[in-house]
């Protein structure tokens, strides 16, 4: 960089650096795919009938071709027979004259039959719903609840840990007991006891989550405001009369939201992986909804039939989303805290 | 030392009390009704009433929560409600089962990602480090969900190694038959976030004065990294171990069902799923007592291991 040049401000400059490497692109780009599928799905737009019955039972994907063996073989298809009423039988019928009024009547409910087909993309599971649908709507809603609970366990924990970073004392005292007893019970024990007590349902796992999870962005964000309440531009801001609300979120909060970033992306990672052991157990989303941890609950009978087509799309698509969100989180830490040591 | 053990002790108190009353207002306020929950689907209301008044539950909520104490420090929760078994002798009893794949996980994690760390730390910066690491950052972000999945129908189901799920009541056939292959995948998704942690706690060491200090006077290197290194390295790694303890009286939730152990974790989660509250509020304040205990062990042993940290 060149003497004339003028230094680029915070956030510009972490943009570039996180821009400049080539992993760091690529992550985002791969989160950008997800994040635009998830969002086409919670918008209906795609995948919309994955509950739909669109093939036979462990339909075959597509590129295993017609030959690949399959439970219900090709002659098990049922079709209706289609009686043939003739004039003799319509002598004996007593509802031959009512024949024609029935058929009309019945036009009115005619829907025409899906035939249930034989391959699809990514093959079917148990009840013939497509592969490829179920995970990316299991994808919406696995991410949607990471990313809520994120939100919800980032919010509280920048909220307390500002309050109890910033004023201390006795309220400090309070926050920092509240935090103790949080952190004294092992964490997913205290997700299941959390969990016990709310029951089931999308909106309850984010909220058990959220409730549970903010400690660590507490602890993080109260020492940083203990840092940056004695700085001067504080004590500047104090002088002219800021109150204390204003100080804490308008003054002190932009210069610690780097971190807060960092938080929220970790986390995101960190509740998606949980989220997926808590539906497992059963005892996440529901079971008339769908996530990623629903489906892998689903394939070990299938396993044992030889089905491993729900497994290996669950696991490739998971691991891809897991894996560019850590890998983006460490890079972001980075380029947003370059002097924070690597894990 | 006596007077800091004291005043540890004295110091969590209000976090005790502070778990239990977390605990009752979870259970006991936002819990919903446990007499609508125990009565079952077509409940009387004379029944309900009548399991109201048994669970002491008419009564103001500062006698409930009275009782909740008593019951902590008797170790008394009463029965469990689904089936009706003591609380206290569920616990003793599959605590052990627990314990029987944990501990055993936890010390061959230990001792292989120590091995393995020191052994990476002395090639530290080379293909092996960057390969072994890589490797580790890989094996990180696969769900421990997978390993299971696929640990269990392939080594178990398909190669036949393991039995693919089961547990009995003779000690040295579970260890022998039941255990390794939970064990074995807990092994794989552990071993690489610890063996990571400790060759960053190794590699520190190796680069401080003292240690080129030991070099500089001609010890050799494997005197430098056994005796010098490892041991200033040694307090993290003990830090980390023992924090460790008081989860693997829970085990793991995830192995102990789909391997269908009985221990600690599969009575939990299956506690959750039957709404039986006293088993959880039991296991729940009994670990975080445990927890609370072991970390002030972690301080003590601080000072056994660096004599130079003062307790204050």
């Amino acid at each position: 960089m060149t003497q004339q040049q003028a230094s680029y401000g915070f956030w510009r400059a972490a943009g570039k650096r996180l821009w400049a490497d080539k992993l760091a692109r690529f992550c985002m780009a791969v989160l950008v795919v997800y994040f635009l599928v998830a969002g086409a799905a919670g918008m209906g737009w795609v995948a919309k009938d994955w509950n739909e019955e669109v093939g036979v039972s462990y339909a075959n994907p597509s590129f295993l071709g017609d030959d690949y063996p399959n439970p219900q073989g090709k002659n098990s298809i049922i079709s209706q027979d289609v009686l043939v009423v003739d004039e003799k039988q319509k002598a004996v019928d007593p509802l031959a004259p009512y024949y024609e009024e029935i058929e009309k009547n019945a036009a009115a409910y005619e829907k025409a039959e899906v035939k249930p087909s034989w391959t699809l993309l990514l093959g079917g599971d148990k009840w013939g719903r497509d592969v490829f649908d179920k995970v990316i709507k299991a994808g919406q809603v696995s991410i949607s609840i990471g990313l809520a609970s994120a939100l919800l366990a980032v919010f509280i924990g920048t909220v307390l840990g500002a309050l109890g970073g910033y004023f201390g004392g006795k309220l400090g005292d309070l926050l920092e007991w509240f935090y103790n007893i949080f952190t004294s019970v092992p964490y997913i024990l205290l997700v299941l006891a959390f969990a016990a007590v709310f029951g089931k349902g999308v909106s309850t796992v984010i909220l058990v989550l959220g409730f549970v999870g903010w400690t660590g962005t507490y602890r993080l964000i109260r020492a940083e405001y203990i840092k940056q309440r004695g700085r001067d531009y504080v004590m500047a801001a104090n002088a002219i009369g800021a109150s204390h609300g204003r100080k804490m979120f308008v003054h002190i909060l932009p210069n610690v939201s780097h971190l807060i970033l960092v938080q929220l992306s970790q986390l995101v990672v960190d509740f998606i992986k949980a989220e997926v052991i808590l539906s497992f157990l059963g005892l996440g989303v529901p079971t008339d909804s769908v996530s990623w941890g629903i489906m892998i609950n689903e394939v070990m009978p299938e396993l044992v039939l030889g089905k491993w087509w729900q497994l290996a799309t669950v696991a490739v698509v998971m691991s891809t989303f897991v894996v560019s969100f850590g890998l983006f989180t460490d890079l972001l830490r980075d380029a947003l805290d370059p002097k924070a040591s690597r894990r | 030392m006596s007077t800091y053990l004291l005043r540890r002790i004295w110091q969590m108190i209000p976090t005790l009390a502070g778990v239990m009353l977390l605990v009752f207002f979870l259970f006991n306020v936002f819990g919903g009704d446990p007499a609508a929950i125990l009565a079952g689907k077509v409940a009387s209301k004379e029944k309900i009433d009548a399991i109201r008044e048994q669970l002491g539950l008419n009564a103001p909520i500062w006698v409930q929560l009275w009782i909740f104490v008593k019951q902590v420090f008797t170790f008394d929760f009463g029965a469990s409600w689904s089936t009706n078994e003591a609380v206290s002798a569920i616990i003793l009893q599959k605590a052990p089962v627990s314990l029987t794949v944990m501990l055993q996980v936890w010390l061959l994690d230990a001792i292989v990602a120590v091995t393995l760390a020191v052994a990476v730390a002395y090639k530290r910066g080379s293909f092996t480090d960057r390969a072994v690491m890589g490797i580790c950052t890989a094996a990180m972000s696969i769900s421990l969900l997978l390993y299971v999945v696929v640990g269990q129908w392939l080594l178990a189901y398909k190669l036949e190694w393991f039995p693919v799920l089961g547990w009995s009541d003779d000690f040295w056939t579970n260890v022998s038959t039941y255990a390794p292959l939970p064990i074995l995948l807990l092994l794989f998704v552990s071993i690489a976030p610890s063996l990571r942690l400790y060759r960053s706690f190794v590699v520190e060491e190796t680069g401080q004065d003292y240690a080129r200090t030991a070099r500089a006077k001609g010890a050799t290197e494997h005197r430098v990294m056994f005796v010098h290194v490892l041991r200033n390295a040694a307090v993290p790694i003990v830090t980390n171990l023992a924090l460790a303890l008081p989860g693997l009286f829970v085990g793991s939730f995830l192995i102990e069902m789909v391997f269908s152990i009985p221990g600690l974790g599969k009575e939990i989660v299956n506690a959750v799923q039957r709404s039986d509250f006293p088993v959880i509020k039991a296991i729940t304040v009994y670990l975080a007592m445990f927890a609370m205990a072991v970390n002030l062990l972690v301080d003590v042993l601080y000072k056994r291991l660096d004599p130079r940290v003062e307790l204050k």
